[in-house]
């Protein structure tokens, strides 16, 4: 990468170009702006404008009680919403001091670990179609389907899930929902099959390897030092996810690993996102066991016992009294919410997504913040790509999974 | 050997006697405040110290109490030991008519575009930042838009009926 | 020895236009071949800014392919393409920009906004965000939505193939469509 040719001193090419990779470029997947300096495809330095679709989530946060600030959410990492929902209700359940019982724990991990699937997925297969390989996204995007098809039968809706409650779900998995899993989950035709083609067109393909490694990379100090969580630091060598270290939604009754990279470069990240899939893939199927133990009664739970934040079901309201008085209270937002700050944190598909919240107990939260992991990292970038090539610097963006909506919340 | 909210307590109050106040511990995270003039002196101890080890900035925002007259803008900075797994919450309060806080993107890379956010959203002028300009609102804009003063929606459209959304 | 020659008569044709037609030629109107031209070749720049530009990924992909309607070569460069499609929140920073790439196409270009966002800004209604494109570009087609289903992206699609369809040859240099640019602040 480094042996192009230098010009001497003085030499009247010797002058530096500038580039504008704007906001509207193919490249960039989502508006945000670099402007390169270049020496000839080498280069120099980098400016980032961010902002483009800045929606003033913060502060619209402050207007909203706390079960509608979940749309919201959805919008931050628009790949894997359901994390985000996730990530919102266990923030107001700590605040709340709201307990869930497995089976919704189980059910949560479930959809989380789909979402965690659904966005690397795209993120790999992007890094493909941005360095000319259109093949491995319409194989993968076929299983994207699939994964719509669960959350719809659960909330809905395919994208902004907005899926889950304060509590637990909104209604219990039907029959249909599990079979979609299972046939997402088979190995002969779901999607560890699909998976393994996808590796076998990429991971060891030459021209993929040449292209992607000594990319980008990031020393481990480095990284620390940029806010790096998530994928993009486990590539670097650190072993950080919020998942291990303050377990969350039961995520201590799984046995998982943390994959791990050497040099932080885009290849190093391409083979952690698809390591980290096969683990989703695990973690799946042990829940997925773990929720079919339960019998009976217990498998018809699908939400906590808290009458004054989750919404009685329709028929009660209608028939019994404190139905319709817990109704009420939700709806107008006369429900007691404690005052207090809390900072909660998931491990996002990209990182540390934390939320810091100050109630002041009123309906609606007196401050609200996101701590998105895209922001905190994109600023990294102009370092990952100074001395680099103009080309790798496509490919260094694509592979650091820069989601927009969460770029600029 | 693990490290307690106490102890951290007890070796920020030997550093740093009587400079550090109002020590809580909602949800327990240790929260505490201290005077802006130290907080780079505060966050450089907790980095360089081999026993509280906190290395990592998760956060960096700041709260508007128009209430509080003389110390309305609360900084708030989140810090993350990962070695022994403990978070602590670190507040620094300034006056809104001269709200100078230090800059901390000397010591931590990350707290540059937080810092800009925060600029942006609140008018928090951190001394010694690279490049403090607005980043997520558009240049021109001349006010503070999430100060508690100022209104969510546009004030200058004229295509929507007010008394219809209830404003 | 020559071959008798076979009439195909059993295949019907669809959306052909109304003409008179022999053995090996048709005479039609020559509006409307143009028109079946462009509506089945259309070439979108797809403007994807946040959530419905996933769902523009998902049309494009191979499940709701976005091909089979002509579309088979999606440009990034304005002026080549005949459609821009706003997909996601568009804010008042990206206004200027929106303009910029829309001025650079070229005649006939439609507009499709999709999404609730790029219609009328969406859920967003605060202080950043421009609420609706048709603040500063004209629209032709509004797909509602948030984000909206592949198959109403390509339903919308479909609508602006009507709208080509449609299209006189002349329209666009009349006095009715020169105001509204003028309305725009578009030359």
């Amino acid at each position: 990468m480094n042996d192009h040719i230098l010009l001497p001193e003085g030499s009247i090419e010797k002058q530096t170009t500038t580039l504008n990779l704007g906001p509207t470029h193919p490249a960039t997947h989502g508006v945000f702006q670099n402007v390169l300096e270049l020496d000839g495809e080498r280069i120099l330095k980098a400016t980032s404008t961010v902002g483009y679709i800045h929606r003033a989530f913060e502060k619209i946060a402050e207007r909203r009680p706390l079960y509608q600030i979940t749309p919201l959410t959805d919008r931050l990492n628009y790949c894997s919403s359901p994390i985000n929902n996730m990530g919102w209700h266990l923030t107001c359940e700590k605040l709340l001091g709201v307990s869930t019982p497995k089976r919704v724990d189980y059910l949560r991990v479930i959809i989380m670990e789909l979402a965690r699937i659904s966005d690397h997925l795209i993120c790999n297969s992007i890094v493909g179609v941005d360095s000319g390989a259109y093949s491995g996204f319409l194989y993968v995007m076929q299983f994207r389907e699939l994964i719509y098809e669960i959350y719809e039968e659960v909330c809905g809706s395919r994208l902004t899930t907005n899926i889950g409650r304060i509590g637990g779900f909104e209604r219990n998995f039907t029959n249909a929902a599990f079979e979609k899993l299972e046939k997402f989950l088979d190995d002969k035709s779901g999607y560890p099959a699909q998976l393994r083609e996808f590796e076998n067109l990429f991971t060891r393909n030459r021209i993929f390897m040449e292209r992607t490694i000594g990319c980008g990379p990031i020393t481990a100090e480095r990284a620390m030092n940029y806010g790096f969580t998530g994928p993009n630091l486990r590539a670097a060598g650190i072993d950080y996810d919020v998942r291990v270290h303050e377990p969350y939604s039961s995520y201590g009754d799984f046995n998982f690993t943390i994959p791990v990279g050497k040099t932080g470069d885009c290849y190093d990240r391409f083979l952690v996102r698809n390591a980290e899939m096969w683990e989703s893939l695990s973690i799946i199927k042990q829940a997925y066991q773990k929720v079919q133990a339960f019998k009976g009664a217990e498998a018809e739970v699908y939400h906590a016992d808290v009458p004054a934040y989750y919404l009685p079901e329709k028929k009660d309201v209608y028939t019994k009294m404190e139905a319709l008085i817990y109704h009420f209270k939700i709806v107008m937002g006369e429900t007691e919410i404690p005052a207090g700050e809390l900072y909660n944190a998931v491990e996002g598909a990209n990182g540390e997504l934390g939320f810091y919240l100050i109630s002041d107990g009123g309906r609606t939260p007196y401050r609200l913040h996101f701590r998105r992991p895209c922001f905190i990292y994109y600023q990294a970038y102009p370092e990952l790509i100074k001395d680099g090539m103009l080309s790798d610097a496509v490919i260094t963006m694509s592979s650091l999974n820069l989601i927009a909506g969460e770029l600029d919340a | 050997m693990s490290l307690t909210n106490e102890r951290i307590q007890q070796r920020l109050n030997e550093k740093f006697p009587d400079q550090l106040y109002n020590w809580q511990e909602p949800y327990g995270m240790l929260t505490f405040t201290g005077s802006k003039e130290i907080n780079l002196k505060v966050m450089q101890f907790l980095f360089d110290d081999e026993e509280l080890n906190f290395r990592f900035l998760s956060d960096l925002q700041a709260v508007h109490y128009p209430n509080q007259v003389g110390e309305e803008l609360a900084v708030v900075y989140h810090l993350h030991n990962w070695v022994s797994n403990v978070r602590i919450r670190f507040k620094v309060f300034t006056d809104i008519k001269q709200p100078d806080v230090y800059s901390a993107t000397a010591l931590y890379q990350s707290a540059n575009f937080m810092e800009r956010e925060t600029y942006d959203f609140f008018g928090v002028n951190f001394i010694g930042h690279p490049n403090l300009i607005r980043i997520l609102n558009v240049d021109e804009m001349d006010y503070f838009p999430l100060r508690k003063e100022y209104p969510l929606e546009d004030q200058t459209r004229i295509d929507k009926d007010d008394e219809m959304f209830g404003r | 020895m020559s071959r008798p020659v076979q009439f195909n008569n059993t295949v019907k044709f669809q959306g052909i236009p109304e003409g008179y037609m022999g053995e090996g030629f048709m005479a039609t109107n020559f509006e409307k071949v143009v028109s079946l031209a462009r509506k089945n070749s259309i070439w979108p720049l797809p403007f994807a800014t946040s959530c419905c530009g996933i769902e523009f990924m998902a049309t494009m992909a191979s499940h709701y392919d976005l091909a089979r309607f002509g579309s088979e070569r999606v440009g990034f460069s304005p002026r080549q393409c005949d459609l821009l499609m706003v997909m996601g929140t568009i804010a008042k920073k990206m206004g200027p920009v929106l303009k910029q790439v829309y001025v650079q196409m070229a005649e006939p270009r439609w507009v499709i906004a999709v999404g609730a966002c790029a219609s009328s800004g969406g859920i967003f209604d605060t202080y950043s965000v421009l609420q609706g494109i048709d603040q500063v570009i004209p629209v032709d087609v509004y797909v509602p939505g948030c984000p909206p289903r592949p198959e109403a992206i390509l339903d919308g699609f479909m609508k602006i193939q009507d709208l080509v369809n449609a299209e006189g040859l002349r329209r666009r240099n009349s006095d009715q469509y020169k105001s509204l640019m003028e309305s725009y602040g578009i030359q």
